[in-house]
């Protein structure tokens, strides 16, 4: 991966690019138990696959999804958090 | 030429005995099976029989011997680390690294040679004296220097850096050496040959029987193994092997690259390690220069190799090293690293009867490679955890209590 598609600025060099790591879901910190808490700070489902990702623009400031393919390094499509539609 | 290698040359046959068994085939049933054969697995099975008697033990690759990330590390040895748990491992493995070669009957190259981790700003200079009174306190050889003994030990480097990142001191480490990483992996694997450890290359783990909380037995691409004990030394695979056991962990793979220039003439003694300019540079015995970097900045289970980690690194080069504009970089490669949150290693017991981790070595794993065996090698003998690894045991996550070596890591990443 040398290019990361921006879903608002288009194809940019990926070191403009941060990571910011897979999207998971956060327990209800009020409900969960200590065990449940812990296991969403720390651990990470860290095998291999298509995952969805959080990724940051840095020059323009934008936090967006990549689905990446993490063994092949492949992105297969980028788009704003709460909009469907795929570029 | 010794007259003795003549013998090479006459003979119609291999004059030596090869360095390992290749064994047939599979047993049905081993009393522990290791899975990774790279220097860590290699050097628990090596103990495990050596110091315990286990002999009835496989050690299953999917590769070759010693070539994912033993044969890709940098090799520096050290034990400058910064938490007192820390700090008695690492040393414990220094001392262990300091009489292999005898042990083994094999040269390893070992080669002492100081290591300095350069401070280029305030705050690392206090990073480089807390470490330095950690190390003190617990009997290593490690002091704050100033400029000047950088400067003495190692004429040829830029001082300010390119007027970038001028140095302001330095940790300097004395026991710091390098070692020829292939060597560990073969004098651990022939020890442990020679003692009736069954060494099976090109033989893949598909997955782990876990019954009741209990290891039972290992599918592999060549059969099934029942055993009780299975311990993973698998670096950058752990997190697939854990997968089978359905154990959750905090371990994240991220590559780690390296280089190395053509061999030149001797020049550069000590080990340099700058945090700032993200370098850890060394001359090997054969004169290449063998250099390193931080992280790949995303997760990538992949060990493919990128032109920007050499026109990064090699920019860094120059700042200290003007002169080497015309050295030539002869390869570059990457190791999966597997990583942790707290950049200290994941090892011994788990909440699996019977399945010992010994992972998370993320970019740090190479100069534990003895103290690891020895102490895996008790764990899974005993069933309980070496007293120097407890601070390293998985559970430390569930109750906050991390074991911070990240000052400690060679760069920044």
């Amino acid at each position: 991966m040398k290019l990361l598609c921006c879903p608002v600025n288009g194809l940019r060099p990926v070191s403009e690019f941060a990571y910011g790591g897979e999207v998971r879901a956060m327990p209800d910190p009020a409900t969960c138990t200590d065990d449940q808490w812990a296991d969403h700070v720390f651990n990470r489902s860290g095998i291999p696959g298509v995952k969805i990702e959080w990724w940051y623009h840095l020059p323009s400031g934008v936090w967006f999804h990549a689905e990446r393919d993490v063994t092949a390094d492949r992105v297969l499509r980028t788009w704003m958090p709460g909009e469907e539609s795929a570029r | 030429m010794p007259f003795q290698l003549l013998r090479f040359a006459l003979s119609s046959k291999h004059p030596e005995p090869r360095m390992f068994r290749t064994p047939e085939r599979l047993k049905g049933s081993y009393d522990a099976v290791i899975i990774g054969a790279g220097g860590h697995g290699l050097a628990a099975a090596y103990y495990l029989a050596r110091d315990h008697g286990m002999r009835n033990v496989a050690v299953l690759e999917k590769g070759y011997i010693g070539g994912g990330n033993t044969g890709r590390n940098t090799t520096i040895i050290r034990s400058n680390y910064l938490t007192p748990e820390g700090v008695a491992f690492y040393d414990q493995s220094v001392r262990l690294w300091q009489d292999l070669a005898t042990d083994f009957d094999l040269n390893l190259f070992y080669s002492t040679r100081g290591h300095f981790t350069l401070a280029h700003t305030d705050s690392a200079v206090r990073t480089m004296r807390w470490r330095a009174e950690v190390n003190k306190h617990l009997g290593v050889d490690s002091e704050l220097v100033g400029p000047e003994a950088v400067k003495a030990a190692c004429p040829q480097i830029d001082l300010s850096c390119g007027g970038n990142a001028p140095i302001l001191g330095a940790l300097y480490h004395a026991p710091g050496a390098i070692a020829r990483h292939d060597a560990v992996a073969w004098g651990y694997g022939r020890g442990a040959d020679q003692r009736g450890v069954e060494i099976h290359q090109q033989t893949e783990v598909l997955g782990i029987d876990v019954v009741g909380g209990r290891v039972q037995g290992v599918k592999t691409s060549k059969g099934y193994i029942s055993t009780p004990r299975v311990l993973s030394a698998v670096a950058g695979f752990t997190p697939r092997i854990t997968h089978m056991v359905g154990l959750r962990t905090p371990i994240y793979v991220h590559p780690l690259q390296a280089m190395v220039t053509e061999p030149m003439k001797p020049w550069l003694d000590p080990i340099l390690v700058s945090g700032s300019l993200h370098i850890y540079v060394s001359q090997s015995a054969r004169g290449e220069l063998v250099m390193g970097a931080s992280l790949d900045p995303y997760e990538l289970h992949s060990t493919r190799s990128s032109l920007d980690f050499v026109e990064g690194l090699a920019a860094h080069m120059l700042d200290m090293f003007p002169f080497l504009s015309h050295a030539k970089v002869n390869r570059q490669w990457a190791g999966m690293a597997d990583m942790t949150p707290d950049f200290a290693p994941v090892m011994g017991t788990t909440p699996v009867e019977g399945f010992y981790l010994d992972a998370g070595w993320g970019t740090w794993g190479f100069k534990a490679t003895p103290v690891c065996g020895m102490t895996m090698a008790h764990t899974v003998a005993t069933g309980r955890d070496h007293d120097l690894i407890g601070a390293f045991n998985l559970s430390r996550f569930a109750r906050y209590e991390l074991t911070g070596e990240k000052g400690a890591a060679s760069v920044g990443h």
